[in-house]
């Protein structure tokens, strides 16, 4: 049991390298406070000090092995031949490695087609999202025009509303375009900016001295030149923190696809993957490999920009 | 000019929010479906509500998840931070691993957890019967279906985690350094200092779980399509079979309306009680 965890945890390790600098950096994340003034207990307690630190080692490792453990089943699972799957006790190493599970399926079902479809999906709704968002934002924090600061109150306040209301109107309004069961309604609504995301980039851009702009309107620099050259390349960090969760968003989305996709062509991954379970025999170790392929791509984009991730987290929530 | 840059959001709101809106408080007064448009009934829907068995049912579900998801998601949430908070090098890694569940929600983790919970071959299930207890069978029983999602919810808390540790590094050593020498034990410096100073972290926490919790779907609908015997109806499940599966679009409009009081009566609720309960450093209160 530990022997499997540890080498999933010691991969993680590895990829975590890059990213132990996210503490030294220091910007605004919850990285470790290094500089931070530290009490050397040097009293006749240090027995006691050193014993409390074993446990609470201990305890922390206990929890990572529970939480990483379904991670490290599922793998486990996923390279599994079928007669290795439904032994009692289990098996975490099979006697044959089974890497069709990872294949396979793809002759069943068109999952070359599901990923083409996400993909789709998930580039347009975001390149939508950092474009309309973007934009709104840098009129909200950089422009002075009538009404702004009741407009703004707006976008916040829609940040409340459950999407559950808008569920069927938007529905009949697509079935009006014609456009259900194509990957449209999926994206065009993105390119209209989204709340929280205008909430976000705002935030970083009011940090931006306002000189910079007065400098370039005096150059004469248009609004457009300011929010292209200047503000945009300055917020890039708060950008990329957007597209991680309008990318995230987008490959997790389920209600919206199962409402608007009706044919399995057009379905992206989030309705393909369960449809292993129900229309053939449920071969598991392929259903458990197909879920490692569909969530590689969110643990790759979160190992590659965990730095941006973690801060756009912390930032999100500290409006509360 | 200022105009033309909010024109995509003003738009998108006109459209999708404000118009969506009123659409959708008109058809919740009319007896519609995919064919026949709207005849105007009034509040007739919202009384139909009240009548279904199963509208309380998936009131009662859904109430029974957020009470067991969002303490206890809160008490996991904290429990990590603090143990994390204590300097447990490398930081990093551990906040990695305690915050990947997260990472990935939606389908693939119902999909996976439905295989780690299988009632015969499932993880849990074959380490309770090497402990010698008898594994519940999840999903396939009214009793422990919801149990099974809270589960699930609660790995994946780890931006509440994140949140947690973010709000705690923030509280001043000092403080609790001072505490110390006062004579105060670690619970009560916890108690007295550390806790207060979060409260502000964990009003937020608790107020977008309880909203996020009175609209769980995904999991419970692929795992159980809200069986067995509707033990896992959800408010947004039955919301969806109304509108999608029978296409009532008046009727599953006046749900959505009465969950959307439902969400802003229990978050109105929490702010009033905030300020008893949450506490703004320099006295700021709400």
């Amino acid at each position: 049991m530990t022997q499997s965890s540890g080498t999933v945890m010691a991969s993680a390790a590895v990829a975590n390298l890059p990213g132990t600098g996210l503490g030294a950096s220091g910007s605004a994340g919850v990285g470790v406070p290094h500089g931070a003034p530290y009490v050397a207990r040097r009293r006749p307690l240090r027995f006691g000090y050193y014993l409390g630190r074993l446990v609470l080692y201990g305890i922390v490792l206990a929890g990572a092995i529970t939480y990483a453990m379904p991670f490290v089943w599922m793998l486990s699972t996923a390279v599994k031949p079928g007669y290795q799957v439904y032994l009692i006790p289990p098996v975490w190493f099979p006697e044959t490695y089974q890497w069709s599970n990872f294949w396979v399926p793809w002759g069943n079902l068109p999952f070359a087609q599901f990923y083409a479809n996400t993909s789709l999906v998930t580039f347009f709704s975001v390149t939508g999202t950092l474009v309309s968002s973007s934009l709104v934002a840098f009129a909200f924090a950089r422009m002075r025009f009538r009404g702004r600061d009741r407009l703004f109150l707006l976008v916040l306040s829609t940040m409340m509303l459950p999407n559950q209301v808008t569920l069927v109107p938007l529905y009949l309004l697509f079935t009006k375009l014609g456009w259900i069961n194509s990957l449209l309604p999926l994206i065009v609504p993105h390119w209209f900016g989204s709340a929280f995301h205008i909430f976000l980039l705002r935030q970083y851009m009011m940090s931006i001295p306002l000189e910079l702009d007065d400098a370039a309107r005096i150059d004469g620099a248009s609004w457009i030149d300011i929010y292209w050259r200047i503000t945009v390349p300055l917020a890039r960090p708060a950008m990329g923190v957007v597209s991680i969760f309008a990318f995230t968003a987008s490959w997790n989305d389920y209600l919206y696809p199962l409402i608007y996709l009706n044919e399995t062509k057009n379905f992206t991954i989030a309705l393909g993957l369960p449809l292993l379970s129900s229309r053939y025999v449920t071969e598991i170790q392929q259903t458990m490999a197909q879920t490692v392929l569909a969530i590689l791509p969110l643990i790759l984009v979160f190992f590659l920009a965990q730095r941006y991730y973690i801060q756009g987290v912390v930032v999100s929530g500290v409006k509360g | 000019m200022a105009y033309l840059f909010i024109a995509p959001w003003l738009v998108g709101f006109l459209i999708f929010t404000a118009g969506a809106m009123a659409f959708s408080l008109y058809l919740s007064m009319n007896d519609t479906d995919l064919l026949s448009m709207s005849e105007f009934v009034g509040v007739k829907n919202y009384l139909k509500a009240f009548q279904q068995k199963l509208f309380f049912k998936a009131i009662g579900v859904t109430f029974y998840y957020t009470l067991l998801v969002v303490p206890l998601g809160t008490i996991v949430a904290l429990a990590i931070a603090m143990m994390l908070n204590q300097k447990v090098e490398p930081v990093a890694f551990w906040r990695t691993i305690y915050y990947l569940p997260a990472v990935v929600s939606g389908v693939a983790v119902a999909l996976l957890w439905g295989w780690v919970l299988n009632p015969e071959f499932g993880l849990v299930n074959q380490v309770l019967k090497a402990i010698g207890l008898p594994g519940p069978r999840w999903f396939a029983s009214e009793d422990w279906a919801i149990p099974g999602v809270v589960l699930i919810a609660v790995w994946g808390t780890g931006t509440n985690m994140l949140l947690y540790l973010a709000g705690l590094q923030a509280v001043s050593t000092e403080l609790q350094e001072a505490s110390r020498i006062d004579g105060a034990n670690a619970w009560q410096v916890f108690r007295h200092v550390t806790l207060p100073l979060i409260t502000p972290t964990i009003f937020f926490n608790v107020v977008t779980n309880i909203i996020a919790s009175f609209q769980v779907f995904t999991t419970a609908y692929v795992l159980t399509q809200g069986g067995p015997n509707n033990a896992t109806l959800t408010m947004v499940l039955y919301l969806y079979r109304e509108s999608f599966q029978l296409f009532h679009f008046g009727y599953a409009s006046a749900l959505a309306w009465i969950l959307f009081a439902i969400i802003l009566i229990f978050t109105m609720v929490l702010l009033r009680s905030s300020s008893f309960w949450v506490h703004y450093e320099g006295g700021l209160r709400r």
